[in-house]
């Protein structure tokens, strides 16, 4: 993205000045980092008293709402676990139609959230639409690996070995069976005008990602990851670590994709593991911390399996590398 | 290997009961997607098929859901998918293609609020209709409503048995509060639980037409791989299989996938009555609403009034003859169930203005109290 004005850098001075669109009152579990998340979002806006959010089926969706509460200062329309995306195409393409027609000045800004349940499963088909059409929002999935609001249930972003309570732990499976899919280059590979990984520990990166997705005509798409203490069985204190050991292991690496240019390009917090590799800690680390992976270690340690899953980290990590030709 | 059949007493919830129903009948395939209040029955599902040899899937959304339990049956295994109304509202086109293509399967649909989003964790009866006229087109399926966990394992099994002999969908359409209800229940041994499994070709492959039907209306299912020509279409087929787009083609077709259950419906609707002989006044309820009215039958009772109760156990077909028979001596008909009034038009059209027929609605997420029948039983009785 060539900007001729300066980037947008978030400052916690002016952030503490904001009005707060994402109320504190919320239900979401203690610790869950999902309102952290909808909060920097929202304090990241580039118009913020003239956007819509759309919002998909989800922890989020069902705890920010509970009747006869509403967290949400903004327009605000729960539409259902498929279509968000859908529900948002039509808003912004009514909207335009309405401006064509001299009935609207100005077109509202879109924001879409949606969990890893709509974003990688059930609304794939609503998202893949919706940027092929090219309209003008932005669509947030924050993933926390699994259906967690309907009680743990495994989805496409489960990683393998992780225990769910439809991807069991026993004899005959050592929990899921299946890597997470890659999102983030399903959607990038839409090209749509701006794509990225973010990670709610890294807060300045994640905002400037959302300001970025926000101001660049046509859609955009981020993938934050957001633990989730009920499944993968942390203290609830230490969600951001879980998040940023993610990183630091390159289980989830951060980078964003420029419609314009269309190149990869790896984030700040990443790329320090591109140039300096030695820094990259072993995935092991961050498995170990979390009981849905206790399987892996107790009460025999299981080599083979944690093996497995740094291989499969590392081939991920070596494949972004390449992309943003830092391999 | 862990046993199918469970054979023994537990004191258990309906969704799980409706799971180890399954096992029972012969299912060895589902596939699921989370809802409240149906999670239960996928994650044990997930916990038993694949110590039984089974396998269980987790699919993107309730589409898929549907459409991979379709294609298990076409491999000759019995599957199952369970869910609630906003995730039968996706699988409803698969259900047309399934009655189309006559393919056994099973639903559970444990219902919660609607519509929409509605009451996901509340309890509802409001998708009667949606089961039957879910789909677009004419075609029958077949649903029965359990009152108790017990009965959500028994009418599991049946609804298997009565999917496989008339190859048909079949829905056990359960509310939240039989679902999530605990209560004993018993499994019998294995060797006394009876087990329909559909009819399969004998002709040779050359003779097999897989939708020529019998004397029942039924025809017998080849499976993929049996070595017999199986061509299977949502499009209007002829016995080959093949689509034909003639009025004769659709006139053999329609008629006859309705048929098989309308004419056969003696065979399959199942009604219980409670102490409707001499009933002045016929209560109808079935599911967790059924329970409510049984305790008002006998407060009324007590008072010596005559009242009965009758309870659709199987909802499509309807039990119109067990109907007409319970209220034969009665003066009023009132009908309770947790919607804005779905199955009193079906008891409607069957007492035909003989008596009248009041609707007692409740759209609330719990169910009607004693109290609230006895007070339109009272208002009725005078």
């Amino acid at each position: 993205m060539t900007q001729e004005t300066p980037q947008w850098r978030p400052r916690l001075k002016d952030i503490a000045n904001q009005e707060e669109l994402f109320t504190s009152g919320q239900r979401l579990c203690a610790g869950c980092p999902a309102g952290s998340m909808a909060r920097m979002a929202m304090h990241a806006l580039p118009r913020p008293k003239n956007t819509i959010v759309s919002q998909a089926t989800g922890c989020l969706e069902v705890a920010s709402t509970i009747y006869p509460y509403t967290a949400w200062r903004v327009p605000w329309m729960h539409s259902l676990f498929e279509n968000a995306p859908a529900n948002a195409s039509g808003i912004e393409a009514a909207y335009k139609a309405r401006k064509r027609q001299g009935l609207e000045d100005d077109i509202p800004d879109l924001l879409v959230f949606s969990g890893d349940g709509s974003g990688f499963d059930i609304g794939v088909q609503a998202a893949s639409g919706a940027i092929e059409r090219r309209h003008n929002f932005l669509y947030i999935i924050y993933d926390n690996h699994a259906y967690q609001n309907t009680g743990i249930q495994r989805s496409g972003a489960t990683p393998k070995y992780a225990w769910t309570t439809t991807s069991e732990v026993g004899k005959k499976e050592p929990g899921k069976l299946l890597w997470k899919k890659p999102i983030a280059l399903v959607y990038a590979a839409h090209d749509p005008a701006y794509c990225a990984t973010a990670s709610v520990y890294h807060w300045r990166d994640f905002m400037k990602k959302v300001r970025k997705g926000m101001e660049v005509e046509g859609p955009a798409v981020i993938h934050v990851l957001s633990p989730c203490h009920r499944n993968w069985r942390y203290p609830e204190e230490q969600g951001m670590q879980m998040a940023k050991l993610a990183v630091e292991t390159c289980f989830h690496p951060l980078w964003e994709y420029e419609g314009e240019t269309r190149k990869y390009i790896l984030s700040a917090p990443s790329r320090v593991f591109a140039l300096k590799p030695e820094k990259k800690k072993p995935v092991e680390e961050w498995l170990e911390l979390q009981g849905r992976f206790r399987h892996l270690f107790r009460p025999k340690r299981r080599d083979d399996l944690i093996a497995d899953f740094q291989r499969l980290t590392d081939e991920d990590w070596a494949f972004i590398q390449k992309l943003s030709n830092m391999g | 290997m862990q046993k199918a059949v469970l054979t023994g007493e537990m004191f258990t919830q309906g969704d799980i009961a409706a799971a180890e129903g399954a096992l029972a009948a012969g299912c060895r395939f589902f596939a699921g997607y989370p809802i409240t209040p149906a999670t239960e029955i996928a994650e044990r599902m997930a916990y038993r098929l694949p110590r039984i040899g089974g396998r269980y899937i987790q699919m993107e959304d309730e589409i898929a859901s549907c459409t991979a339990v379709l294609g298990a049956s076409y491999s000759g295994v019995k599957a199952m998918t369970a869910t609630s109304g906003p995730g039968v509202s996706l699988m409803n086109e698969t259900i047309g293609l399934a009655a189309m293509t006559e393919t056994p399967m099973v639903l559970v649909n444990v219902m919660r609020g609607g519509p929409s989003t509605g009451q996901p964790t509340e309890a509802s009866q409001s998708d009667i209709m949606q089961a039957k006229w879910g789909s677009h087109g004419d075609y029958e399926i077949i649903a029965l409503i359990p009152s108790s966990v017990q009965e959500m394992f028994d009418l599991t099994i049946k609804a298997f048995n009565l999917s496989e002999q008339f190859r048909v969908p079949a829905f056990v359409l359960a509310d939240e509060i039989i679902g999530h209800m605990r209560e004993r229940l018993v499994i019998p041994h294995e060797d006394e639980i009876e087990i329909v499994n559909r009819k399969k070709p004998t002709v040779p492959p050359e003779e097999y037409l897989p939708f020529k039907a019998e004397e029942d209306l039924v025809p017998p299912m080849a499976t993929f791989g049996d070595g017999y020509h199986f061509y299977a279409t949502g499009l209007t087929h002829d016995e080959r299989g093949y689509p034909v787009m003639d009025d004769e083609t659709q006139l053999a077709l329609i008629p006859r996938l309705c048929d098989k259950i309308r004419k056969n419906s003696a065979k399959i609707t199942e009604a219980k009555t409670l102490e409707t002989e001499d009933a002045e006044i016929l209560l109808v309820a079935y599911g967790g609403e059924s329970r409510t009215a049984m305790r008002a039958v006998k407060d009324a009772r007590n008072k010596g009034m005559k009242i009965g109760l009758f309870r659709p156990v199987s909802v499509w077909p309807f039990p119109k003859e067990q109907l007409k028979e319970a209220a034969a001596n009665a003066q009023h008909v009132i009908v309770a169930e947790l919607n804005y009034g779905q199955l009193v038009g079906e008891v409607e059209r069957v007492i035909r203005n003989e008596v009248p027929v009041h609707l007692i609605p409740r759209v609330c997420g719990s169910p009607h109290t004693p109290d609230d029948l006895m007070k339109e039983i009272r208002r009725r009785i005078k």
